[in-house]
This record gives structure tokens, C-alpha cells and sequence, in this order.
């Protein structure tokens, strides 16, 4: 049985100028153990999606439908106060883009990690410290770092502490949002090792969500694109970055700058669409150097050219 | 061939206050030689608190340097006031980081592109129509009258990076400062941007200074690369030999922690430096770099600083390494 098994998951959210499909129609899943990079353009659904399956949804929703099954429990109907108590942090815990910025600057950052322990379970206050020293050193910060607070840690090391944060009631998905876009190259670099340590030590599952596929790469298992609130192509990271099928994810992976081999980038002409009037049939075909005519008239269905290989194109079938 | 802005031994010294009566010196930039050419571009390359952005404001003359020289065009404007820099401010622009925050949102893309013309007394209104389409044209952003009438909320952030373009081009410059202009907007549109930037370095044979944390974007966009690292030019070659054939162990920390896509990156670590860089008002001894480096040699790197030097034809590097 999958970990986490998204079916069908669909947000709207109300505007002033109509109803933003900021996610239709999302299928994936993952296996324990296993992180799956899920990439795109900046206003493609990527964080949208996160935010349904973590029910940490603005006020604005006008409709919120679709299956989350999480070790086969369907978490969309538990009731807000449950899902709040018994999974959020507990199951799925996220660390969202420019979170080290939201530490709270007068409370010890140890004081911090160890608030979701005091939350959600009957332990002492010294229990509590000792768990977080113990993760402290896992994430790589020495354990006297407990009484220090956020002024005094650099921009890498407060990114430790949201991530040991994530990880301290031992949630077996973490859901990552950029984790890194804020942070120095080689700080950057120094983070990827970091998670993919916790990957191999702790057998956690992740969601790592960046417009940098290359970046992305580093970490992912397997690849989940999105465009226009779509997932337009899933597969694993060989499939995805060596044999990409959707001409979206050719386009995204062509307009990387390489520098250990000599090709000169391409870009995507154009941006995202509008969400509130998506282009009809495939979102993506003004876009598209390959689109031809059934493409703008019907929304294309997933096809399977090779076993674990998805692909929303019409180029693939039908 | 004269160059075109020319910095002699720069210094950038920045007071900080420290408690009441001390203040504490930071040095942004501690000595850069650095010549651009017309119609070349040299990317400066570096971390946080490497003084790239600090040395491109001294080279645009928004900040007078602590010591040293700032030439432009043959013609020395280290300390020439303000008043008498008119000619100047027309022949250099900036073109920066945050698209969101740097075009006044209550203006329309006309508006944003005319004030230039209208604080350079440039034009009648006829011709000033007319230079404003053809910066539009220049970046791409057609039809004309379309986009001159859109405010900058109604723009994607590569369309408001090029806007932010069109207004450093439509003074017709010589020089343009580009400060990390591609690091905000969508990895999908940067190689856009950036081939934009390049077409009109050579249709207009403008020199560019390249400012950025990305060694991966400057390798299309720079004909040569400097390393910054806390306030000085730690490596210096043609831009492919740099990136090809890093000497300085901190460029080539840079370079190995940046990731191709490549499936099989995810089953082993990346090679980092350890740390972080220091903070400018404490600067370690000797080389800048060796509590870093992982080739560290002692009774030699913390004792004297190396200076840069050629090692090979057109490759200078500061490092012991190479003596």
C-alpha cells in the first residue's frame, strides 16, 4: 500500500474575477521511504496542492473535493479538530518557503522545536528537551543550540531548526516548499545533504516542491511536473529527466542552464496561464511547440507509454 | 583599447555602529581592480557579504569609494560631485533584482519608461512616444501600445524584468550594472531574460558588469567571470576556463554545489565547504577563505594574504596553491 495516495484532488479558490482552479483533477502517490520531486512554474498549483492535502487552506475556498489516503485512511473526511491532532505534524508535517523567517525571534529556538511535543503528547518539559537536543545534533546544529535564539543563528542554521521542527514528532511525509530558495549556494548544498541524510536514516517520505528541476534532482526519487494545475507528467527520476514526454517538462528541462555540458539553454515563450479562464482542451497548448488540433479543444487524457510513465498528452495515444 | 569603466584598487568601507561611542569598520569591498570593455560582459560571482552588489554600486557612482579609482571611459570620476555627474547618470544605468519592487506600481509601463527622458530633458513629446516603443520593441514587449498602457501588477515577472530593461536602455547607455537581474523571476523565463540582455550588448555594444550568485546563468551571459569572496577577487578568467578549469578551491566549491539535472545525483552527497561565509566587519587573517578550505595549508594561508596573480595566460587566482 502506497504512503499517501492523492486521488482526484481538485481546489478552487474564489476571486473578485471568478473561480481560480488553482489544482484540477491530481493523481499521484508515494511510497514509504520514497521523495517525490513535484516541479513546475511559479503559480502552477505546486503549493496549492500541498495546501489541500495539508488542510492549511485560506478562507477563500470555493470548492475542495478528491481523495487523500494516507496508509489507505481517507484524512478529507476527518473532522478539522482530529485532523488537526492526529496529523498534521504527527503524519504529514511541511516546512514552507521562507519558514526560518517566521521564528518567533523572543523564544529560545529550542523552546520552539519542542512546542508540537508539549501539543501533542503527554510528555515532562526535560522529556521534551532531551528529544530535541538528541534531533538537534541529527540535523547537524550542536545540542547547546537549544537556548540560542533566531538572531543569533545564521540563515543555514535557522533552516536546520524549521526542519528539525518538521521532523520532531517523527511524521513519517515531510513536506518541503523551497526550502533552500533563500539560502547561499553552498549553504543550499550544505541543506541538500542534510535532507538527503534524513532520507537515509530516518526512511522518512518527502515532498519536495521547487520550479528547479535540476535542483529537485538531487533529492527526488521520482518526478511529479505540473503546469496550470495539472499534473501533466509523473514518473521516476530516470524516466522524467532522460526520456521526459510531456514537450512541458522538455521545455523546462531545455531551459535549465547546464554548466558540465555545452548547451545553450532555451526558454518557454509566454507564462502560465490565467487560472480563472484556463485555456480549453490541454492547458498547456499555447504554449506548446507540438500542439496540433485536438489539442485545443480537448482536455487530454493520462496515457502510460512505458510501466510507471504518466503522461497528460494527446501526442501519446487516444 | 581604453576600457570602458575601470576600478583601480577599490575600497568600500561601511561605519557600524557598536553601542553608543565606537563603531566597528565593515569592508564591503577591500581592494578590486576590475576593466570592462564595450560591448563585453563580466560576471561577478559570490555569496552574501562578497561586496558584488557593493562593487557595482561603486562602479555606477552611487556610492563614493573609500579608496581608490573609478574610471569611466579614460575620464576619472572617483570624487566628481554629484552635480557635475549628469553626463554620467546617462551613460550608466542599474538594472536590479526584485522586479516587484523596483517599478512604481501606480505608474504605467509609459509612465515608467518617460520619467527618464523628462529628468534628462530628452525629446518633445513626439520623439519621446517614439523612443519608448522602440525600448519596448528592443525587450520584446509587443504590441507597444499594449504593454504602455499596462501597469505592472498586470505583468508576469519576466515582462516586469524587461520592463525594468527597456527603462535602462532608453537613455541609451554604455554601461549597465545588471544586479542578480534574473534570480526572482521563474527559472523558465531567466535564460530569457539573460539572452535578451545579450542580444542588446551586442546590437548596442553596451558593457555589462553581471552581478549574481549563480555561477550557471553567468557561464551564457559572461564573456569573462570574477569569484568575489568577502570583498576581494579571489579567481578571474575567461568565463568557459573558469568554470571548466577552476583553480581557487572555493570557485570550485561553487561550481560542484550546483546540480545538472541528472537522475543520478540523488545517490550521493555533494561536496560542500563547511561553515558559512564570515561576517565583513571580522574578516579572518591571511587568506580570507582558509577556515573554509579544504586544502589548507598551515603556517601559510592564515599568516599573509596571497595576492592575485596570473598563473596561466588570462587566469588570475589568489592562492597559494599556484606558487
Amino acid at each position: 500500500m502506497a504512503l499517501l495516495q492523492v486521488e482526484d484532488l481538485k481546489l478552487h479558490y474564489k476571486t473578485l474575477r471568478g473561480n481560480a482552479r488553482a489544482v484540477e483533477d491530481v493523481n499521484f502517490s508515494i511510497e514509504k521511504g520514497e521523495t517525490l520531486g513535484l516541479v513546475g512554474e511559479s503559480g502552477c498549483g505546486k503549493t496549492s496542492t500541498v495546501i489541500a492535502i495539508t488542510r492549511v487552506l485560506p478562507k477563500n475556498i470555493e470548492a475542495l473535493k478528491g481523495q487523500v489516503l494516507l496508509m489507505g485512511e481517507d484524512i478529507t473526511k476527518l473532522p478539522d479538530e482530529v485532523f488537526r491532532k492526529e496529523v498534521r505534524w504527527k503524519k504529514i508535517s511541511m516546512v514552507f518557503q521562507g519558514a526560518m523567517n517566521s521564528l518567533n525571534p523572543v523564544i529560545r529556538v529550542g523552546d520552539q522545536v519542542a512546542e508540537p511535543i508539549l501539543l501533542h503528547e503527554e510528555s515532562t518539559k526535560n522529556e521534551a528537551r532531551e528529544r530535541v537536543m538528541d534531533l538537534l545534533e541529527i540535523i547537524g546544529l550542536p545540542k547547546e543550540f537549544y537556548s540560542r535564539y533566531p538572531h543569533e543563528l545564521s540563515g543555514g542554521m535557522k533552516q536546520r531548526i524549521v526542519i528539525a521542527m518538521a521532523l520532531i514528532l517523527s511524521p513519517s511525509l515531510v513536506i518541503l516548499d523551497e526550502p533552500t530558495s533563500a539560502l547561499d549556494v553552498s549553504i543550499q548544498a550544505q541543506i541538500m545533504n542534510l535532507l538527503k541524510s534524513l532520507k537515509r536514516k530516518l526512511g522518512i517520505s518527502m515532498i519536495f516542491i521547487t520550479h528547479d528541476i535540476a535542483l529537485a534532482s538531487d533529492l527526488s526519487d521520482r518526478f511529479a511536473v505540473m503546469y496550470a494545475g495539472n499534473i501533466v507528467e509523473v514518473g521516476n527520476a530516470a524516466q522524467v529527466l532522460t526520456n521526459a514526454l510531456h514537450p512541458y517538462t522538455q521545455l523546462l528541462l531545455a531551459s535549465t542552464p547546464r554548466l558540465r555540458e555545452d548547451v545553450t539553454p532555451s526558454y518557454i515563450p509566454g507564462a502560465p496561464p490565467d487560472l480563472v479562464a484556463p485555456p480549453t482542451g490541454c492547458r498547456f497548448h499555447p504554449r506548446c511547440p507540438k500542439s496540433f488540433d485536438r489539442c485545443s479543444s480537448e482536455v487530454p487524457a493520462d496515457f502510460e507509454p512505458e510501466p510507471g510513465h504518466r503522461v497528460k498528452c494527446w501526442l501519446y495515444g487516444g | 583599447m581604453s576600457a570602458l569603466i575601470e576600478l583601480k584598487d577599490t575600497k568600500m568601507v561601511f561605519k557600524v555602529r557598536k553601542g553608543w561611542f565606537s563603531t566597528l569598520d565593515l569592508r564591503a569591498v577591500d581592494g578590486v581592480s576590475l576593466s570592462i570593455g564595450r560591448g563585453n560582459t563580466t560576471g561577478i560571482v559570490g555569496e552574501s557579504g562578497s561586496g558584488k552588489t557593493t562593487l557595482g554600486r561603486v562602479s555606477l557612482r552611487l556610492l563614493e569609494p573609500t579608496a581608490g579609482k573609478v574610471l569611466f571611459d579614460g575620464k576619472d570620476i572617483t570624487e566628481v560631485k554629484e552635480s557635475n555627474l549628469k553626463w554620467f547618470r546617462r551613460k550608466a544605468q542599474g538594472i536590479f533584482q526584485d522586479p516587484y519592487s523596483s517599478l512604481n506600481p501606480y505608474m504605467t509601463v509609459e509612465r515608467i519608461l518617460e520619467e527618464p527622458l523628462v529628468l534628462h530633458e530628452i525629446g518633445s513629446d513626439r520623439e519621446r512616444e517614439e523612443l519608448i516603443s522602440k525600448a519596448l520593441t528592443d525587450v520584446k514587449l509587443t504590441p507597444t501600445e499594449e504593454f504602455a498602457g499596462k501597469y505592472p501588477h498586470m505583468l508576469s515577472g519576466g515582462q516586469r524584468q524587461r520592463v525594468g530593461v527597456a527603462r535602462s536602455l532608453i537613455l541609451n547607455p554604455e554601461y549597465i550594472v545588471a544586479d542578480e537581474p534574473v534570480s526572482m523571476i521563474d527559472a523558465s523565463s531567466r535564460v530569457e531574460v539573460l539572452s535578451l540582455l545579450r542580444g542588446l550588448q551586442e546590437k548596442y555594444r553596451i558593457g555589462f558588469m553581471y552581478i549574481t550568485h549563480d555561477i550557471a546563468t553567468s557561464k551564457y551571459f559572461s564573456e569573462r567571470i570574477a569569484v568575489m569572496y568577502l570583498g576581494r577577487i579571489v579567481e578571474f578568467a575567461e568565463a568557459r576556463t573558469v568554470i571548466a578549469e577552476p583553480l581557487h578551491p572555493y570557485t570550485q566549491a561553487l561550481i560542484a554545489a550546483v546540480p545538472d539535472p541528472d537522475p543520478s545525483n540523488r545517490l550521493h552527497d555533494r561536496s560542500v565547504v563547511p561553515g558559512e561565509p564570515p561576517n565583513p566587519i571580522n574578516v579572518p587573517s591571511g587568506c580570507r577563505f582558509h577556515p573554509r578550505c579544504p586544502r589548507f595549508m598551515k603556517n601559510k594561508c592564515e599568516i599573509k594574504e596571497p595576492v592575485l596573480r596570473e598563473v596561466k595566460r588570462v587566469h588570475q587566482v589568489a592562492c597559494y596553491l599556484y606558487d
